[in-house]
C-alpha cells in the first residue's frame, strides 16, 4: 500500500512538473494575418501602434512567451508615448501590457502544446490526477479503521511548516502572481484545455478557464482525500458533496454554458460582495444589455445579498453559505483541509481579523456607493473619490492580493482560511448576522469537555473554542463557518452544530458544570446581579 | 519618577496586606482554584509546580505523541493570561509542607509563607513491586515528563520494536493507542477476563476487545506480569509472563496499572493522609487554611454514591470551583451532581450518566442494545421494582449531558427516557440515529409499547 503512495506521489510530481516545464516549451510566431485579425478584434485604431507591432513581431519567431510578451509590450508603450504626447487619447491603448498581450501571444503559439493538446492534458492534468489518486486512495487501507486518524499531521514537513510547506506556498503563490498579473506567460496552459473549452462555450480557453478548470479538478481530487478520511462523518461527507456541486456546476458549468448561448456568463450563488464587481459599470452594462436574463440575473443578485443570504444564515449560520457552497470556501476545505491547524488561535489574531475583515466590508461598500453614484450622475468621482481608482485599488489589493495570493497561496503556512477569516466582505456581512440573529450556535455538552484542545487546534478560523466548551458556554461567534470539524475530532463528544431556538442560545456561563448547588437559583441570581 | 515609586510601592503594600493563597500544582484543580479566587477577590495567588511552567492539558499529552497536536496546543490559556489576571507561577519542588510556621522549603533550599494553601498535586503512575519496574524503557504515562521519555523511548519502530503495557485500564489503552499510531507492535496486558471489566457491563467490555483487537493490538486478557528482565545496560528487554512463563522480548514497558495520589512528600507534614490527602467536604484537611483537591484529595466518605478519591477532570473542575468559593468567603460544600464520565477507546466513544455498574447490583436490571456494526451500544440501568432510571453508558453514539441531567433529578423512569430518547441524542447532524432501534429492542425485551417521541426543542430548553 505504501508503494502504491509513493509511487502516486512520484507520478504526481511528474505531472506536476511536466505543467510547470510546458510554460516553456512550443515556440510563438505571429503572422499579418493573426495580427490583422487581433488587431480588427480589439477595435485598435493607432495606425502606430499597428505598424510598431508588425515591425517588432511578424515573422519573428520566439522561443518563449516571456521573450514575446516583452516585445508587445515595449511596442504598446512606444505607440501609447506617442499619442499621449500629441494627447490623442482616443488612440492610447489603455488596457493592462500583460493582459493586452495575452491575446497577441495566444493568436502566436504553435508547437506541440497547440498540436497536441489531448496528449498534453494526459501528461499535466491527467498524471496529476493519477498520481494524487494512487497517493490517497491507499489511506482508505493506511489509515485503519474509520475515525479521526489526525496522527503524525505534526510530524510531517508538509503539514508541520516544513521546507515542503514553504516550497508549496513558493509554488502557490507565483502560481498565483503569473495568473493575476502576467497571463501571458502562462498562455501555454490555455492550449492544453482549449480543445475543452470549445466543447464547453465554443471558443478557445483564457487563463481564466485554466484557473476554473484546474479549480474544479483539485477540488474533486482533494475531496476524495475527504471522503476517505471522514467516512464516519455523515456531516463532513455531505458538506463536501455540496461545495463540489456548487463549484462545479454553479461555478463553472453554469456560466460557461450561458457564455456559449451568448449570454452573459454568471455564477448565481457568488453573492455581493464577495461578487466586488456586481455593480461595476461594465457588468451593469452587460446585464441591461442582454435582455430578460440580464435582468433576472441583476434582480436575483441583488436579492441573493439582501434576502437569500441574511434569511438563510437565520435558520442555519453562514455555514451554509461559507463551507457548503461558497468556492473559497470549497477549495478551503478540499485543498486547504490538511493545513487547516495552522490558523493563529492567540487573541492578538482575533482583533486583527475584526479590524481586518470589517475595513474590508466597509472598503467594498464605500466602492460600491462611489461606483453606484458615478454610474447613474454620469459622473466620474463622488465625495472626492474616483470611482475608476477606487475600483482599481480594490480590485488589486482585495481582488488579486488578498483573495488570491495570500488567501489560497499562504494555506500551508497559515491555514486554509486566511481570506475568509480576515478579508472576505461576505463572511464579515454574514458573521454580523450570525453573531445577532441566527438559530446556529455550536452547543457545548455540559460539563464533559476536558480541555484536551483539539476543537481548538483544527479549527479553520482560529476560533479558540476549547476557551468555550470548557466552560460549558455554547459557542456563538461571528467568524464560525460551522465546517463541523470540532465536534468531529472532540473526543468526548463534547460539541454539536445545531440550529434551535433563539432563546437560550447564548447560555448562562460561571455555572458551577455538574456542582450540585442549585443552577436555577444560581442562573437566576446572575442574571438580577 | 518619583510618582511611579510611590504607585509602585502602594501597589506593593496593598499586596502585602492581601492573603497569600499558594496553590501546589497547576493541573485543572489548582488552576481552576486560582482562577476562581481571581475572579471573586484581589488575594495574592502563586501557583507551584515542578512539572512545567504553563498550565497544560493532561489529557491531550496521547495526541502530542501521535502527532495531532503540539505541546502549545494542550495550553488552555494563552502565556500572558497568567500576569494579566495576576496570578504568579513559580516553576519548584516543594519538599516540605511546615504548617507551624505556614511555610513551604523547596528543593533548592529556597522557602515561601502562605496564608492558605491549597493542595493539588495529583497522581502518580501505581507500581506493584513488579522486579524490574524500575529499569531503563519502564514507563508510566502520566506526566509531561512521561511524554518526554516516550519519545526518547519510543520514537519510531526501529528504536522500539515492540512495547507491552501492563495494566488494562483508560490510560493503558491510550497509550496502546499512541504507539501504535506510530506503527509499534503492542502486546497488552490485562489482569482481568476482558478489558475493563471492573466498570464496564460485560456487553460493553467485549466489545472493546474486539475493537482493540481489530485495531492489530496484541490484547492479552487474563495475564499478569510476572518480571520485566533486564539486558546488559540496565534496559528492559522483555517480560515474562506469570500464567504461562512466557517471554515477550521488547524494548518498552508501560505501566498503566492506574494511579494513586502523589503525597509521598507529605508523610510527616502532619497532614491526615490515607491512600490520599484526607478532606471533609469542605475540602479542609486536618490542619487549619490547608486544603486539598482533585486527583489527591480523598473523601472521608464518597459522596452521592461517588469513590472517595475521584481522579477524573471534571472533578478537579469542580473542586476548584467550590474551594474559591470558600476562600473568598462564601464556605461551600464540596457536592457534585449526578456522576458523569466520558473517554475515547481508539474510535469508539463512550459516555456515561449516572450510575451502570459492571453488573448490576441487586435490585438492578441492565437493558443492553448493540449495533450490528460492533462499534456502538448502550447499557441502561434500572431500578427493576420502580421502573426508574439509574443510568446509561453510551458507546459510538453521543448523548446531551443537561438532558440526562435533568432525568435524573427529576428520577424518571427507564419508559420515559426511552419514549424521549431523541431528546438526549447529541451526534452531529445527518448522522444514522438509532433511537427506533432501541426502543424496539427494549419493548421486545420487556413486552412494552412504547413509541419515541420526535425531538423537542422545547423539552430540551425547558428547565424544570
Amino acid at each position: 500500500m505504501k508503494a502504491i503512495k509513493y509511487t502516486g506521489l512520484l507520478i504526481f510530481l511528474t505531472g506536476l512538473a511536466i505543467f510547470t516545464a510546458s510554460l516553456f516549451l512550443g515556440s510563438f510566431e505571429l503572422t499579418q494575418e493573426n495580427l490583422d485579425t487581433f488587431t480588427q478584434e480589439k477595435g485598435i485604431e493607432s495606425e502606430v501602434l499597428k505598424t510598431k507591432l508588425t515591425e517588432r513581431l511578424v515573422g519573428k519567431e520566439y522561443g518563449t512567451s516571456f521573450e514575446m510578451s516583452s516585445g508587445i509590450i515595449t511596442a504598446l508603450e512606444e505607440a501609447n508615448a506617442v499619442h499621449k504626447e500629441k494627447q490623442e487619447w482616443d488612440k492610447v491603448v489603455w488596457e493592462k501590457p500583460h493582459s493586452f498581450s495575452f491575446g497577441i501571444v495566444k493568436k502566436a503559439g504553435k508547437g506541440i502544446l497547440k498540436d497536441n493538446p489531448g496528449m498534453m492534458w494526459f501528461l499535466t492534468f491527467g498524471l496529476g490526477i493519477l498520481g494524487a489518486l494512487l497517493f490517497i486512495l491507499p489511506n482508505y487501507v493506511l489509515l485503519g479503521p474509520a475515525g479521526i486518524k489526525n496522527n503524525g499531521i505534526y510530524h510531517q514537513s508538509s503539514t508541520n511548516r516544513g521546507l515542503i510547506a514553504w516550497l508549496v506556498l513558493v509554488y502557490l503563490v507565483s502560481f498565483y502572481l503569473l495568473l493575476y498579473f502576467r497571463a501571458d506567460y502562462v498562455v501555454n496552459w490555455t492550449f492544453i484545455l482549449d480543445p475543452i473549452s470549445r466543447a464547453l462555450n465554443g471558443g478557445e480557453a483564457s487563463q481564466w478557464f485554466v484557473y476554473g478548470f484546474l479549480y474544479c479538478t483539485i477540488m474533486v481530487t482533494m475531496a476524495v482525500r475527504m471522503y476517505i478520511k471522514y467516512r464516519h462523518n455523515k456531516y463532513q461527507m455531505i458538506r463536501t458533496t455540496s461545495v463540489l456541486f456548487f463549484q462545479i456546476v454553479f461555478a463553472f458549468l453554469i456560466p460557461e454554458i450561458m457564455t456559449s448561448l451568448n449570454m452573459p456568463g454568471y455564477d448565481f450563488k457568488n453573492a455581493f460582495p464577495l461578487d466586488y464587481d456586481f455593480f461595476f459599470e461594465w457588468n451593469l452594462d452587460t446585464l441591461t444589455e442582454s435582455g430578460a436574463i440580464g435582468l433576472f440575473i441583476l434582480v436575483w443578485g441583488i436579492v441573493l445579498t439582501l434576502i437569500i443570504v441574511p434569511v438563510m444564515v437565520y435558520f442555519f449560520g453562514k455555514r451554509w453559505y461559507c463551507s457548503w457552497v461558497c468556492g473559497c470556501g470549497g477549495l478551503a476545505e478540499t485543498l486547504g483541509d490538511p493545513y487547516r491547524q495552522h490558523s493563529n488561535k492567540t487573541m492578538k489574531a482575533w482583533k486583527l481579523e475584526r479590524w481586518l475583515i470589517h475595513s474590508v466590508l466597509v472598503f467594498s461598500l464605500v466602492m460600491t456607493l462611489v461606483t453606484l453614484y458615478c454610474y447613474f450622475s454620469g459622473t466620474d468621482a463622488f465625495l472626492g473619490i474616483k470611482s475608476q481608482w477606487i475600483k482599481d485599488t480594490y480590485s488589486f489589493l482585495i481582488g488579486a492580493w488578498f483573495a488570491g495570493v495570500i488567501g489560497t497561496g499562504f494555506y500551508p503556512i497559515f491555514g486554509n482560511r486566511v481570506w475568509c477569516r480576515f478579508g472576505c466582505p461576505l463572511a464579515a456581512y454574514l458573521g454580523l448576522v450570525q453573531r445577532f440573529k441566527s438559530r446556529f450556535r455550536i452547543t457545548t455538552n455540559g460539563g464533559q469537555c476536558i480541555s484536551c484542545g483539539n476543537c481548538s487546534t483544527y479549527c479553520e478560523q482560529g476560533i479558540d473554542v476549547r476557551a468555550y466548551a470548557q466552560k460549558g458556554e455554547n459557542i456563538i461567534r461571528s467568524s464560525c463557518v460551522g465546517c463541523g470539524i470540532c465536534s468531529a475530532v472532540c473526543p468526548r463528544g463534547v460539541l454539536k452544530l445545531e440550529n434551535g431556538p433563539l432563546d437560550g442560545r447564548i447560555n448562562p456561563t460561571d455555572v458551577l458544570l455538574g456542582n450540585d448547588v442549585d443552577l436555577m437559583d444560581y442562573v437566576n441570581n446572575k442574571k438580577s446581579s | 519618577m518619583q510618582l511611579f515609586l510611590a504607585f509602585a510601592k502602594a501597589k506593593t503594600t496593598t499586596h502585602l496586606m492581601e492573603e497569600h493563597i499558594v496553590i501546589i500544582g497547576n493541573g485543572i484543580s489548582g488552576v481552576t482554584t486560582a482562577r476562581h479566587i481571581r475572579k471573586l477577590s484581589d488575594k495574592k495567588i502563586t501557583i507551584i509546580s515542578a512539572e512545567t511552567d504553563h498550565f497544560f492539558s493532561r489529557t491531550a499529552l496521547m495526541y502530542i505523541y501521535m502527532g495531532h497536536m503540539k505541546y502549545e496546543h494542550t495550553k488552555p490559556y494563552e502565556d500572558y493570561f497568567w500576569k494579566k489576571n495576576r496570578i504568579d507561577l513559580k516553576r519548584a519542588f516543594v519538599q516540605i509542607v511546615d504548617h507551624a510556621n505556614k511555610q513551604l522549603q523547596f528543593a533548592d533550599g529556597t522557602s515561601m509563607a502562605y496564608d492558605k494553601l491549597v493542595l493539588a498535586v495529583g497522581s502518580k503512575p501505581n507500581k506493584f513491586g513488579w522486579p524490574g519496574q524500575d529499569l531503563k524503557g519502564v514507563q508510566g504515562m502520566y506526566s509531561k515528563q512521561d511524554l518526554d521519555l516516550l519519545e526518547k523511548n519510543a520514537p519510531d519502530n526501529k528504536t522500539c520494536n515492540r512495547a507491552v503495557i501492563v495494566g488494562g485500564g483508560l490510560i493503558g489503552i491510550e497509550l496502546a493507542e499512541m504507539l501504535h499510531s506510530r506503527d509499534i507492535p503492542v502486546t497488552f496486558l490485562v489482569r482481568e477476563s476482558s478489558f475493563w471489566s471492573g466498570v464496564l457491563p460485560e456487553g460493553e467490555s467485549a466489545m472493546l476487545n474486539r475493537h482493540i483487537k481489530n485495531n492489530h493490538i496484541d490484547l492479552r486478557l487474563n495475564t499478569n506480569l510476572k518480571e520485566i528482565l533486564s539486558d546488559e545496560n540496565g534496559h528492559a528487554r522483555a517480560v515474562v509472563i506469570a500464567e504461562t512463563g512466557e517471554e515477550l522480548p521488547c524494548t518498552v514497558v508501560g505501566l498503566t496499572a492506574g494511579v494513586s495520589p502523589n503525597i509521598d512528600f507529605l508523610k510527616d507534614s502532619g497532614i491526615e493522609l490515607g491512600r490520599g490527602i484526607k478532606v471533609n467536604p469542605m475540602l479542609e484537611t486536618n490542619i487549619p487554611d490547608i486544603y486539598a483537591i482533585g486527583d489527591c484529595a480523598e473523601q472521608h466518605e464518597g459522596i452521592n454514591g461517588r469513590r472517595p478519591i475521584e481522579a477524573v477532570w471534571y472533578t478537579g473542575r469542580m473542586m476548584g470551583e467550590t474551594l474559591a468559593q470558600t476562600i473568598c468567603g462564601n464556605p461551600l460544600p464540596y457536592n457534585p451532581g449526578h456522576w458523569f464520565n466520558s473517554a475515547k477507546f481508539i474510535d469508539i466513544e463512550y459516555q456515561t450518566y449516572g450510575w451502570v455498574y459492571s453488573k448490576p447490583r441487586e435490585g438492578e436490571t441492565h437493558f443492553h442494545w448493540k449495533h450490528e456494526d460492533d462499534t456502538k451500544c448502550i447499557t441502561i440501568n434500572t431500578e427493576t421494582a420502580t421502573g426508574k432510571f439509574i443510568g446509561i453508558n453510551n458507546f459510538g453514539i453521543r448523548m446531551r449531558h443537561e438532558i440526562f441531567d435533568r432525568w435524573l433529578t427529576e428520577e424518571r423512569s427507564t419508559d420515559y427516557v426511552m419514549e424521549h430518547l431523541k431528546d438526549a441524542n447529541f451526534d452531529p447532524e445527518f448522522y444514522t440515529l438509532f433511537e427506533k432501534d432501541i426502543v424496539a429492542h427494549y419493548n421486545k425485551t420487556y413486552n412494552k409499547d412504547i413509541r419515541v417521541k420526535s425531538k423537542s426543542w422545547a423539552r430540551i430548553f425547558s428547565r424544570a
